[in-house]
């Protein structure tokens, strides 16, 4: 356990300089006492030296992808290239400011300009805002374009969104948030969208259908172009959730195959990095007749090769989902990949993204129970720990907890919610075979320690900076920030 | 094995990719296909690309560097110009510690700790930028970050309708323009009513608040510092807000003014947002950005949106942290979790409280009171000149000032930019012609300053 940074606190120390105050005005006469503060804020007093190696030993406890394999499913955590952060710490694009004239941000532009074209050919989508900065406000951006569309079209009386059981927990959230009230499709025995029931649940009251593709149990959703056949036929729209298009790149264009929203996660497919949850960004892609709805501004370029903030469609715009262009910084970084790739390199990301899922799906299938074995998974599968359970009483936590123990980062475990004792596994294309055969004879070990020593696995993890963390107790009895003791 | 499938084969090794086409071979063999194309089975030919993307041929490394210089060196940074531009994102300096710091892959290449054991790293550095933000609010609670101000306002208005069941948030017309604009578009789905009241002086309009305040408040909505710098008087607005007993009382605030100003707790807040992008992080045309979200009590942290860490222990009774409160969250109550967000702004916040630990209690007094009082010379300096003024002289500001101008503001503007000045923010789009919104923070020099005035003698 590491002392807080409050904890190493010393009255009188600094680990800063700053110029000298050059100018002579006096605080008490500029600012009336009525609105200065009454007591100093709390904030650490340390050296620059004390802080690095707090921030350094706090580093040490993290897993990261630099540090070992993480095969999280569905959240793609892919290697993060270095150039990309050499180049988006470029002078010339960190200090800009967003109220700073077009003519002095021309290159900035440019970027934007390019990724937006580069992701609409893509997605095959018509056009794309890089406005919303994650995934979940991608989604919400998506929706609140749908709901523009309905209401333009005096089509009020749109208020339901379809999405199957398998959805990842964001999509009814950001449903709710647009407006919108969720109905739940199980899934078929296939694990995938239950064409009959969808057209039993399919009424004019149907704004759109919500699908993530390959679906959360990364199989891809083939009868697709029948689901969106029946979704247009009540002038509903097809939401495709991006969260794994890690899986298509260069192989399907969503918007060419039915879609007509889709969002794009660029820190999963485009390589910028989790950054311990954020910042992410989640640019939302449209079909030509939903471009009238998108955020202000679009980035433009005239027949001049200029480049501008193009506010023209504001009227009938969702309006603004950030304070200003959204997540700069880390659309510079998917740009920069973006271009290192080119078409062929894009193709390669999900081809190896594939074989690499369907080899560890093959070769784990003897040790764990995966529902939806019998076919060709995409860029993830989901195994289970139903045998360990019934066989041991070990829990999927348990063996993720244990995994831990072997320098591997869990799978997304207990999700999607339709699979009992979920394993969620997506290997993504950057891993090499040894160390997907290192991970393969990790979990082998792990099913066999599930026999010959389970209450090891009960007491997972055991060599990691803390041990098994009492989750319940953080929730029953709030300690949310620290309490100088006097 | 043909020719022309090792060929195929060849054009998979990409950037980052780490296996060879022998690796791909012995694997394919083990999934037990002959090809990749047959790993594709379950997507129908006809949804397949026929053909390549169309895509620009790819760059090495040195190349796209060389690329990025070129577009970069398009722009003209604010870093070589003499910039007094804010606007909700301030050029305030940023220690050496807190990029080395951020920019180590164990931070930035790691995702959401949800496996707390291996991610202790992440959620005690969480854990002590709550703490942090709770000193500078007074508040008892602070969520993990939301993705700006602008979000975690339009939240906050969430929080308050579904805490109160009621509908109506009053809004100060004082916030920043944008505020407005992202406020609506989170709050129409859900039917909020929005009632705006009008601004006077360069501040909200006590008299309009009193009467727009009604039983069916559920919130009020203030900037201070406000859009225009300018330092409400949240006490006396207070007292007309909690007037009715369930309204909350949102706050939006500088958290480096927070240094000197009154603590929200002082004036009674009941929800404090801001925007964090001043506390260490780069300007960045705009983002990221984060914004941080706290509340006075630690009742209301169950209607709270937002991922929290807390304290616990782990199974040797060892202190240890990790995400709580998570039965709030969409990835449990779906539907009807207290918001859609499943991250923050984890490397944002990071870059805070490291700049907040290097800064420390008086380094961060220091960067507030010289902003503040290098705006006041400025201010000074400029309304000496012929035909420019103040534009609210008797109201208090902070590091933020609108002067009215004797030539349209955009003008100055385009004329200062020719030499590398950016005067300021035009408020021509918000119907002021002759107004300029000018910041300052504590990385200008007094000679920076003087420049800047004397370039404004030369606009005719």
């Amino acid at each position: 356990m590491s002392k807080l940074i409050f904890e190493n606190s010393r009255v009188g120390r600094k680990g800063y300089t700053l110029p000298k105050n050059d100018v002579e005005v006096k605080l008490e006469n500029i600012l009336p006492a009525k609105y200065r503060r009454k007591a100093d804020a709390v904030l650490p007093e340390v050296s620059e030296l004390d802080v690095m190696r707090h921030f350094l030993n706090l580093g040490h406890k993290n897993h990261s992808i630099e540090k070992g394999f993480y095969p999280l499913g569905s959240c793609t955590m892919k290697y993060n290239p270095k150039v990309n952060e050499v180049a988006v710490r470029n002078s010339g694009l960190g200090n800009l400011h967003p109220y700073q004239p077009e003519s002095t941000v021309q290159g900035a532009l440019e970027i934007l300009y390019e990724l937006q074209e580069d992701l609409a050919e893509i997605s095959g989508m018509k056009e794309v805002t890089i406005q919303p900065v994650a995934g979940a406000q991608g989604e919400f951006t998506g929706l609140k374009v749908i709901a523009a569309y309905h209401i333009a079209k005096g089509n009020t009386h749109k208020k339901t969104i379809i999405m199957p059981d398998s959805a990842h927990g964001t999509n009814p959230a950001s449903c709710t948030l647009a407006g919108f009230d969720v109905v739940e499709l199980p899934s078929n025995e296939f694990g995938k969208v239950d064409i009959d029931q969808l057209k039993e649940l399919v009424n004019e009251n149907t704004a759109g259908f919500m699908l993530t593709n390959p679906n959360t149990l990364g199989l891809f959703e083939s009868r697709i172009e029948e689901i969106a056949e029946i979704i247009h036929s009540v002038d509903g729209l097809v939401y495709m959730d991006g969260a794994n298009l890690n899986a298509l790149l260069g192989i399907v264009q969503p918007g060419k195959i039915g879609f007509d929203v889709l969002h794009i996660n660029l820190h999963k497919t485009f390589s910028t990095p989790h950054g311990g949850g954020g910042p992410g960004s989640g640019p939302v892609g449209v079909v030509e007749k939903l471009v009238p709805y998108l955020p202000v501004p679009m980035v433009r370029k005239d027949a001049n090769g200029v480049y501008s903030m193009d506010y023209s469609h504001a009227d009938t715009s969702i309006g603004k989902v950030h304070t200003f262009f959204g997540n700069f910084a880390v659309n510079v970084r998917a740009y920069v990949y973006i271009k290192m790739q080119g078409a062929k390199g894009m193709r390669s990301i999900s081809e190896n993204a594939i074989i690499n899922a369907n080899y560890l799906q093959k070769k784990l299938a003897p040790y764990y129970n995966i529902e939806y074995k019998n076919t060709f998974c995409m860029h993830e599968f989901v195994a289970d720990g139903t045998w360990q359970k019934d066989k041991n009483d070990i829990h999927t936590l348990d063996i993720a907890k244990r995994l831990l123990d072997k320098g591997i980062h869990a799978p997304t475990i207990y999700f999607p919610l339709i699979i009992k004792e979920a394993m969620m596994i997506e290997p993504t294309e950057t891993e090499s075979k040894e160390t997907l055969d290192d991970f393969i004879n990790i979990m082998i070990e792990v099913a066999h320690e599930c026999d010959s020593d389970p209450e090891l696995l009960h007491h997972a993890p055991i060599s990691t900076p803390v041990k098994r963390v009492d989750d319940v107790l953080a929730a029953r009895q709030l300690d949310v920030r620290y309490i100088p003791e006097n | 094995m043909n020719a022309g499938k090792i060929n195929n084969l060849k054009e998979m090794s990409m950037p980052y990719i780490s296996n060879t086409d022998k690796e791909r071979q012995e694997m394919l063999q083990e999934i037990g296909v002959s090809s990749f194309d047959e790993l594709l089975q379950p997507i129908p030919e006809k949804l397949r690309l026929k053909k390549e993307l169309k895509m620009d041929e790819p760059l090495s490394e040195l190349e796209i560097l060389r690329k990025v210089n070129r577009l970069a060196n398009k722009n003209t940074c604010s870093f070589g110009a003499n910039s007094f531009l804010g606007g909700g994102v301030y050029d305030h300096f940023i220690p050496a510690a807190v990029d080395s710091v951020v920019s180590k892959p164990d931070f930035f290449t790691a995702y959401t700790p949800y496996q707390a054991e291996v991610s202790q790293g992440t959620l005690q550095y969480i854990y002590e930028y709550q703490s942090m933000i709770c000193n500078l609010t007074g508040m008892e609670v602070a969520n993990a970050s939301m993705y700006d101000a602008a979000s975690a306002l339009a939240e906050a208005i969430l929080m308050a309708v579904r805490k109160t069941k009621l509908n109506k948030a009053v809004i100060a017309g004082t916030i920043h323009p944008n505020f407005k604009e992202v406020i609506k578009c989170y709050t129409e789905g859900i039917g909020v009513e929005l009632v705006y009241i009008a601004e006077k002086n360069g501040l909200i309009d006590l008299e309009a608040l009193k009467k727009a305040m009604d039983a069916e408040t559920a919130c009020v909505i203030l900037q201070t510092p406000n859009f225009y710098g300018n330092i409400e008087d949240a006490f006396a607005i207070e007292e007309i807000v909690h007037a009715q007993p369930k309204a909350m009382f949102i706050v939006s605030v500088d958290p480096i003014s927070l240094a000197i100003l009154n603590s929200p707790a002082e004036y009674k807040a009941d929800v404090v947002v801001g925007e964090g992008q001043a506390l260490g992080n780069a300007v960045s045309y705009g983002g990221p950005l984060f914004g941080f979200f706290a509340t006075n009590s630690i009742k209301n942290a169950r209607t709270m949106p937002g991922r929290i860490v807390g304290g616990t222990l782990d199974s040797d009774g060892k202190k240890a942290y990790c995400l709580t409160l998570q039965a709030r969250e969409q990835h449990i109550k779906r539907e009807r979790a207290t918001s859609n967000i499943c991250s923050n702004q984890s490397l944002c916040v990071l870059a805070a409280t490291v700049y907040m630990s290097v800064m420390g209690k008086e380094g961060l007094k220091e960067v507030a009171i010289q902003s503040t009082t290098k705006a006041h010379y400025l201010a000074d300096s400029i309304t000496n000149l012929n035909g420019f003024s103040l534009a609210y002289p008797e109201v208090p500001f902070f590091k933020e000032f609108v002067v009215n101008t004797p030539v349209p503001a955009e003008k100055i503007v385009a004329e200062l930019a020719k030499h590398d000045i950016y005067a300021g923010i035009s408020l021509a789009e918000f119907g002021k012609q002759n107004q300029l919104m000018i910041a300052v923070t504590e990385k200008k020099s007094k000679a920076d300053m003087d420049a800047f005035v004397k370039a404004l003698v030369e606009v005719k």
